[in-house]
């Protein structure tokens, strides 16, 4: 079994790492700060692979503070801000799809 | 309802520190998450989606009041405030955090709660009938084997890093509400020609990727084998089976590749060199284990009490007695069903209050008992027929008393693409809007028994292959589209159901589902032909051209 | 890697016999199953002890033989999740009655010292420091104890029927 950091990584445009937090398992983004932020607009955005396996190694290296790293599609809008780049990270970011009481 | 013992309250104690260490060693960095993952696995919490989900054990599905409200203290003091009954007779909480969990744990642990085992590779709840203990025609109550297998296979020193999970179930009765034959282990309890208590035992069932109905290894197992012989089983599997694919790991695997037979004979030979075993069950540890179940002390009432001729002009009354309260093998008693299915809501959740009041209500009409069934839905047990107008009115006000179960709008779902992070579509808006499309109750009781399934991705958990109407999420280029199965079953006649097309859009599921129905109802020979019955009659064909027609 | 035996770090007094390298003349020495097997009676000839490492991918009836003339049997646990080594130690202790020292080796963690003992298991090449120093205290962790092994403990449904025994005896 290839170990994660050698495994070959394609990204298919711009990029972020994300993870959950060890303590309560909040989402958490990979900063460009070398830490985390519960905020996707405070995610480090990267746009070759060697980039994001890069990201990936440092926030794999956080083995305390994060669980579960991986690197996720992002929608850069012109104006800067970063969006969820598909269902799975609009559903992490936003919250549950559906009304908890019956409607 | 089984009472714990000194003995049972100090493992679980002892399991409790157990975990507090382990967590505080993950926290301060001693353990690695790597080393780590499997032991908060093996306490039932997952990483999901958003937060930690935290797998509550509800051994065969019987829990006490005092059991539920200490259920909902965890959901309002650790989680959101509502927990998810899951198709194994367990809860989730979905918000817990883990540094909180060893006190949720303790707490939990004092009402003879635990999370042993209810992830991780080894031996999970055994579950049973949610009946089990007052159906009618019983063999006996098998959750005293149950027990017994439950003392078994917790924290068993040599099956605790099996290949894959393993999941056993029983059941006693003839119609089999526990779907033994799609559980790695299924156990069919009945009598020999001779009349001694014994068992069917039943391997290689499951769902997931390579759905496999069980086969019998051995059509009789008396009752004091049961436990040397399921010891079989476990060391040939866990020896065998597959350790270098995930995805051929569980014991339906091994039983296909070897073939029933030798499977069978590597089990007799494991067996007949035990001898006879420590594990053999003299009577007298089985009728121990049968003296701490607690029955009620049922009065004796009539068949048809007057407070029951009474609330029979109210209609709505009526529709739900007919639907929700089944005959109990005590007179004048009866088994009633709560529907967590409301119309619009996630089915299988309950919130806090909702937990405390059946609690209450289970003190007042149900000798503080209730069952978890592994259609997501709960049963009060032991309720006198006479108490069952002021039982639904209490229903009714906490929003439990929907008139559909075993309904077209009683869903069995998966957390899916909301909750979990195995899955690749959403299966909850899926069944909120169905419920909202067969939200008549007339229109839901002329279609007559119906059970949908749904499931998020491929591991089942919604059980969509032996869905009479199974619905299974998956992606095609970053879209979720569903795959709809018709005609499986999960009784004693289990099937798969068969594939009816192409995979469908999100937005286009519940009107493809109401095609179906109406298929059904243009096709079935007479009212009381089930769906089921008509598929199995016609076969999918004419199904498929209907719903496909205009696709 | 400290090794454990009753319940503390002790010095090993088997030398791991390496792939290709000459037998010692004297010592105890642990050598890998498939070259133990190209000529048993040659090496238990030797003067020193001999302790044989089995892979958990094996069944154990080649070893069986020999066990009365082993004074080790090593068991391996490649990664901790990996059980085998459980059933294997099962059936060494329990079905084939071996009494010599019987060791996990591999990947072995604190967490899983309960179940090692208990499986039979009683020399430990434990993986970290820190977890060799907390053997003693982690086998207690547990008293009550649901299944029987060749541990000998009383199980709880025993102890459970000695309990109403006594009680009935005591009218």
């Amino acid at each position: 079994m290839t170990s994660p950091l050698q495994q070959k990584i394609k990204i298919t445009g711009p990029s972020m790492v994300t993870a959950n937090r060890t303590s309560d398992g909040i989402v958490i983004y990979r900063t460009a700060q070398q830490g985390w932020s519960a905020s996707l607009s405070d995610a480090a955005i990267v746009r070759t692979s060697d980039e994001a396996r890069a990201l990936l190694n440092e926030a794999n290296a956080d083995d305390v503070g994060a669980v579960g790293a991986y690197i996720a599609p992002v929608e850069v809008k012109d104006s800067g801000e970063i969006k969820p780049g598909n269902l799975r990270e609009r559903i992490r970011s936003k919250g549950l799809t559906i009304d908890l009481l019956p409607a | 309802m089984y009472a714990y013992d000194e003995l049972d309250r100090t493992l679980i104690n002892e399991r409790v520190s157990e975990f507090r260490d382990q967590v505080k060693r993950r926290l301060s960095g001693e353990l690695t998450e790597d080393e780590f993952k499997m032991l908060r696995l093996q306490n039932g919490v997952y990483l999901q989606l958003h937060a930690y989900m935290f797998r509550v054990a509800i051994p065969y599905g019987t829990l006490s009041s005092k059991q539920l409200r200490r259920l909902a203290h965890v959901a309002r003091r650790y989680d959101r405030g509502y927990g998810h009954f899951t198709t194994r007779q367990n809860i989730q909480f979905n918000w817990i955090k883990l540094a909180e969990l060893p006190d949720a744990l303790a707490e939990l642990a004092e009402v003879g709660i635990h999370a042993m085992q209810t992830s991780g590779n080894n031996m999970r709840n055994v579950t049973s009938d949610q009946w089990a203990g007052v159906a009618p025609g019983e063999v006996e109550d098998p959750r005293i084997w149950s027990e017994i297998l439950r003392q078994h296979t917790t924290l068993h020193p040599e099956f605790s890093f099996l290949p894959r999970k393993f999941k056993i179930a029983i059941t006693a009765s003839e119609h089999d509400r526990a779907a033994i034959k799609v559980h790695d282990i299924g156990l069919r309890l009945h009598k020999n020609a001779d009349g001694e208590t014994g068992f069917e035992v039943l391997v290689g069932g499951g769902l997931g990727r390579t759905p496999f109905i069980a086969k019998t290894i051995k059509p009789y197992v008396a009752g004091r084998d049961i436990l040397s012989y399921v010891e079989a089983i476990l060391r040939v599997y866990n020896q065998y089976g597959r350790r270098d694919n995930i995805y051929k790991a569980r014991i339906k695997i091994l039983v296909h590749e070897l073939g029933i037979e030798k499977f069978s004979r590597e089990v007799e030979e494991e067996w007949k060199q035990m001898g006879h075993s420590a594990l053999t069950l003299d009577h007298s540890v089985v009728e121990e284990v049968r003296s701490r179940f607690s029955y009620p002390a049922y009065e004796k009432l009539p068949h048809m009490p007057d407070e029951l001729k009474q609330a029979a002009h109210d209609p709505s009354f009526e529709r739900w007695r007919k639907n929700s309260v089944a005959p109990h093998k005590v007179q004048g008693y009866s088994i009633v069903t709560l529907s967590l299915k409301p119309v619009g809501g996630p089915p299988g959740d309950a919130t806090a209050e909702q937990m405390d009041v059946v609690a209450d209500l289970a003190d007042k009409y149900s000798f503080g008992e209730i069952r978890v069934g592994h259609e997501q839905n709960l049963v009060l047990p032991h309720v006198a027929k006479r108490d069952l107008p002021q039982l639904w009115k209490a229903l009714d006000r906490i929003g439990l008393a929907t008139p559909n179960i075993n309904l077209v709008t009683d869903i069995i779902a998966c957390p899916g693409l909301d909750y979990c992070s195995l899955a690749n579509a959403r299966s909850i808006p899926i069944a909120q809007e169905l419920t909202r499309r067969f939200a008549n109750h007339d229109t839901a009781e002329m279609i007559g028994r119906l059970h949908i399934n749904i499931s998020g991705c491929i591991n089942a958990c919604g059980h969509h292959h032996v869905g009479h109407i199974g619905i299974l999420g998956v992606e095609k280029n970053g879209e979720e589209f569903y795959q709809i199965t018709i005609g499986g079953r999960a009784d004693e006649n289990a099937q798969m159901g068969a594939l009816i097309g192409p995979a469908v859009p999100y937005a286009e599921v519940a009107d493809v589902i109401e095609d179906i129905v109406e298929a059904y109802l243009a096709l079935r020979d007479r009212p009381e032909e089930l769906f089921v019955d008509t598929v199995k009659r016609l076969g999918v064909e004419p199904f498929k051209e209907r719903v496909y027609a205009t696709r | 890697m400290p090794l454990v035996k009753q319940g503390r770090i002790t010095t090993d007094l088997f030398v791991h016999v390496i792939d290709g390298a000459e037998l010692p003349d004297d010592g105890a020495i642990l050598i890998p199953a498939t070259r133990f097997l190209e000529d048993p009676e040659a090496v238990l000839k030797r003067t020193g002890k001999v302790g044989v490492i089995w892979p958990n991918n094996r069944d154990l009836d080649d070893l069986v033989p020999y066990l009365d003339r082993l004074a080790a049997v090593a068991l391996v646990f490649p990664s901790f999740r990996d059980g085998r080594a459980y059933s294997q130690a099962r059936l060494l202790r329990e079905r084939h009655g071996y009494d010599g020292e019987m060791r996990a080796t591999g990947q072995v963690l604190r967490d899983q010292f309960v179940f090692m003992s208990r499986a039979g298991f009683d020399a430990f090449e434990v993986k970290k420091d820190a977890d060799a120093d907390a053997f003693a205290e982690t086998v207690k962790r547990y008293s009550v104890f649901y299944q029987p092994t060749g541990d000998g403990r009383v199980t709880a449904l025993n102890r459970r029927m000695q309990l109403r025994h006594s009680e009935s005896a005591g009218q």
